[in-house]
């Protein structure tokens, strides 16, 4: 069992007809995930092409849930109505099945649309919320696997690490590192960056404890907010295997600003080095460079008695 | 908490995580409140010394403020330098002013010099705009603020009776005395909620009503116009309890800049760095950093985690440039020769992780940029992901001086070493 999405979990896209959703929805189908159709209004009833095969397309989110039984969506839409977009899948998945997942890729959304869009998932405790302007969610499988985003699936091989991040690219490097010492992934959850998104870094730490098939953790995060300090205090009362941490932003210069009132809200600053202070206060082993992910994550397996 | 986060990096920068914002002038946002109905002060914006004097005189007030017009807070505390030779002006970005005299004198002083606040780094702002504005009777000023705290994925409404001094210091001594308020986004700000705030600030009778009234119509301003921050400090209560914006700062969230076409009115290109447009234009997010190595890389968190580890191995990053998840040669190009017009750049790192870039794209582009620009110094290509092997079967085939790296450690460990060896 992975985190959230199984290798077979039937999957929408949303978006399906647009260049940047046809081709995602086009590299999810060679990956091997199991698309099981689309969704862009005004554009029901026909058909999109996908390595060879024809997939259909449903004007509305509640019809094709109900015609196909998904398990998840993900969004491909462009940035105005994206927030629209997410609260449609979050209203038909707690109608129709009470439960789901929603992937939103799209990058650029205004933060009022989100704080509005969070709230609305929020109030349907069975709908999970993955982003927006993320990499997305991919559980690796024997042979192919479930892949809902951008990243690029080939690098990635089924395995016993869960991996969690703020960033994009970061990601995928996190991923090669755990492939550098022969290790796998379970799960790899990019949460994105904005600043208000769905799920965060304590529901996956949790979810990766929880879940048999992980064995270690890898969390990368960024500079800004405190939401890295707050999963690494969870962490420390909550989570018994091993977790690896890096923070980017180190070298971020503090410049030129405007107003106070950010500043305010929680105290800290958000810096890097706060960051790591707090993994290391909550006995997450840390790399001050993503190159040494691997050989820290290598000590720490070692340490819990796993290699 | 969008804004503490871009507090740490020039404003409007696009790091994914900080969101962009967009800020505004004192003056264009007290016109903004007046249009939504919160009080402000009669003032006039003017770009001379003569426009000054005039306002002065249209304005008829005995005690006017004479206020710099730059997108950095500390205006008050800050000092004037020439431009010419950096030389001291004045103490004091926004001055009382007693007559037309002193119109004149602070006016001189303060437009086409250089202001340095806390805020604006050493280097500075240059100020092309005034705001003067009438006195009033203040009986006490107060801090308030509107934003969106990412914690808690809500409007923060935050308000205090420490007013006019900093904000921050009132934070981390008197806690107790910021008063926070968040709003839900389905049921809007509740009445109760701006009453109890301005018992809280201690407000009674029609003061209390003046602000609860303000307060409704911030917030209403806030959602309507896509802000990221609303910042009024001080808010004060005059002499005949009305509760007056003294001060406007407003940033909006630039990714609703597609609904707000006015914006385009507002926007002050002089408050942006020339580079930083241009790059924003061609889709790249470029920020200009002190150092000596040019880093272009495909990713915010992995361009600053770049930045990071070249540091790790005694390196100064020249800049942080994220190209963006699907880059082209030619982005690639625009990339080069931006890193290249900083004369500091002694080297350069390309640390790229294809994804939906592949990495044979990105080695074409590197070579197209090279030849066509002539680079000097010496380059470190790190590539990973999609066609790697095609990638770098590309670059070892060309003639051109071009270091490979495998991962970012030996890249950044590479580029430190070649530059330290040019020094010697």
């Amino acid at each position: 069992m992975a985190v959230w999405i199984q290798e077979d979990a039937k999957v929408l896209v949303q978006g399906i007809t647009g260049k940047q959703g046809k081709f995602h929805a086009d590299k999810m189908v060679e990956y091997g995930t199991n698309i099981v159709g689309g969704c862009t209004p005004g554009k029901g009833g026909m058909t999109v092409e996908l390595q060879g095969k024809e997939f259909p397309v449903w004007d509305s989110m509640f019809d094709a849930i109900k015609d196909t039984d998904a398990d998840a969506t993900v969004i491909y839409v462009p940035p105005p109505f994206a927030a629209e977009a997410i609260m449609e899948a979050a209203d038909a998945f707690d109608s129709i099945k009470g439960e789901g997942v929603v992937v939103c890729i799209t990058e650029g959304i205004p933060t009022l649309d989100m704080v509005k869009a969070v709230s609305f998932v929020n109030n349907r405790p069975g709908v999970r919320l993955i982003g927006p302007n993320c990499p997305g969610i991919i559980t690796p499988g024997e042979s192919g696997g479930a892949k809902l985003g951008i990243m690029p699936g080939h690098i990635h091989a089924k395995g016993r690490i869960g991996i969690v991040s703020k960033s994009g690219t970061l990601t995928y490097e996190a991923v090669a590192q755990t492939m550098s010492i022969d290790e796998g992934q379970s799960t790899c959850i990019g949460i994105g960056g904005d600043p208000v998104n769905g799920t965060g870094f304590i529901e996956c730490l949790a979810a990766f404890e929880s879940d048999e098939q992980t064995e270690a953790i890898v969390m990368i995060g960024e500079i800004g907010g405190n939401a890295e300090q707050e999963a690494a205090a969870w962490a420390a009362e909550n989570v018994t295997k091993p977790i690896v941490g890096f923070v980017a932003g180190a070298t971020a210069p503090p410049g030129k600003r405007m107003g106070h009132a950010g500043a305010i809200i929680s105290g800290g600053k958000g810096t890097a080095e706060e960051k790591f202070a707090a993994f290391e206060a909550a006995g997450i082993a840390c790399a001050r460079d993503p190159s040494e992910l691997g050989s820290v994550l290598l000590e720490s397996l070692k340490k819990a008695g796993l290699r | 908490m969008q804004k503490s986060v871009s507090a740490l990096f020039k404003g409007g920068v696009h790091f994914p995580q900080f969101g962009g914002n967009m800020n505004i002038h004192e003056y264009q946002g007290k016109a903004l409140f007046e249009k939504h109905g919160v009080n402000v002060l009669k003032g006039v914006h003017c770009t001379s010394v003569q426009g000054a004097l005039d306002a002065y005189d249209n304005l008829n007030s005995k005690v006017v403020a004479v206020k710099s017009q730059i997108h950095a807070g500390g205006r008050g505390k800050g000092t004037l330098y020439s431009p010419e030779d950096r030389s001291l002006v004045m103490e004091g970005g926004v001055k009382i002013a007693f007559s037309k005299e002193d119109v004149e004198k602070y006016a001189t002083n303060i437009l086409g010099n250089i202001l340095v606040t806390i805020q604006t780094g050493e280097e500075g702002k240059v100020v092309n705009n005034l705001y003067i504005e009438s006195g009033c009777d203040i009986a006490h000023e107060y801090y308030l603020a509107l934003l969106v705290d990412r914690e808690a994925k809500s409007v923060l409404i935050m308000a205090s009776t420490e007013g006019g001094v900093d904000i921050e210091e009132v934070a981390e001594h008197t806690p107790e005395l910021l008063h926070k308020v968040h709003v839900d986004p389905n049921a809007g700000l509740l009445g109760y909620q701006a009453r109890d705030l301005a018992l809280n600030l201690g407000l009674k009778g029609a003061a209390h009503k003046s602000f609860v009234k303000m307060l409704g119509k911030l917030y209403n301003m806030f959602v309507s116009n896509d802000c990221a921050m609303v910042e009024i400090n001080p808010l004060v209560r005059t002499g005949d309890d009305e509760m007056v914006a003294l001060d406007a700062k407003i940033g909006f969230d630039e990714n609703a800049s597609f609904r707000h076409k006015e914006w385009e009115d507002v926007r002050d290109l002089s408050e942006e760095e020339d580079v930083e447009i241009r790059a924003k234009e061609t889709g790249l997010s470029y920020v200009k950093l002190d150092g000596n190595i040019g880093c272009l890389v495909n990713g915010a968190g992995l361009a600053m985690a770049t930045m990071d580890v070249i540091k790790l191995y005694g390196g100064e990053p020249a800049n942080f440039l994220d190209v963006g998840g699907g880059a082209n040669e030619e982005q690639v190009k625009t990339a080069f020769s931006i890193i290249l017009e900083d004369p500091n750049v002694k080297g350069i790192l390309v640390n790229i992780f294809g994804g939906i870039m592949r990495c044979d794209i990105i080695a074409r582009g590197v070579i197209a940029a090279t030849e066509s620009l002539g680079l000097e110094v010496p380059l470190v290509v790190r590539l990973a992901g999609t066609n790697v092997e095609e990638g770098k079967a590309i670059l070892a085939a060309s003639e051109l001086n071009i270091y490979p790296a495998d991962d970012l450690a030996e890249g950044s460990q590479k580029i430190v070493e070649l530059i330290s060896g040019g020094d010697e």
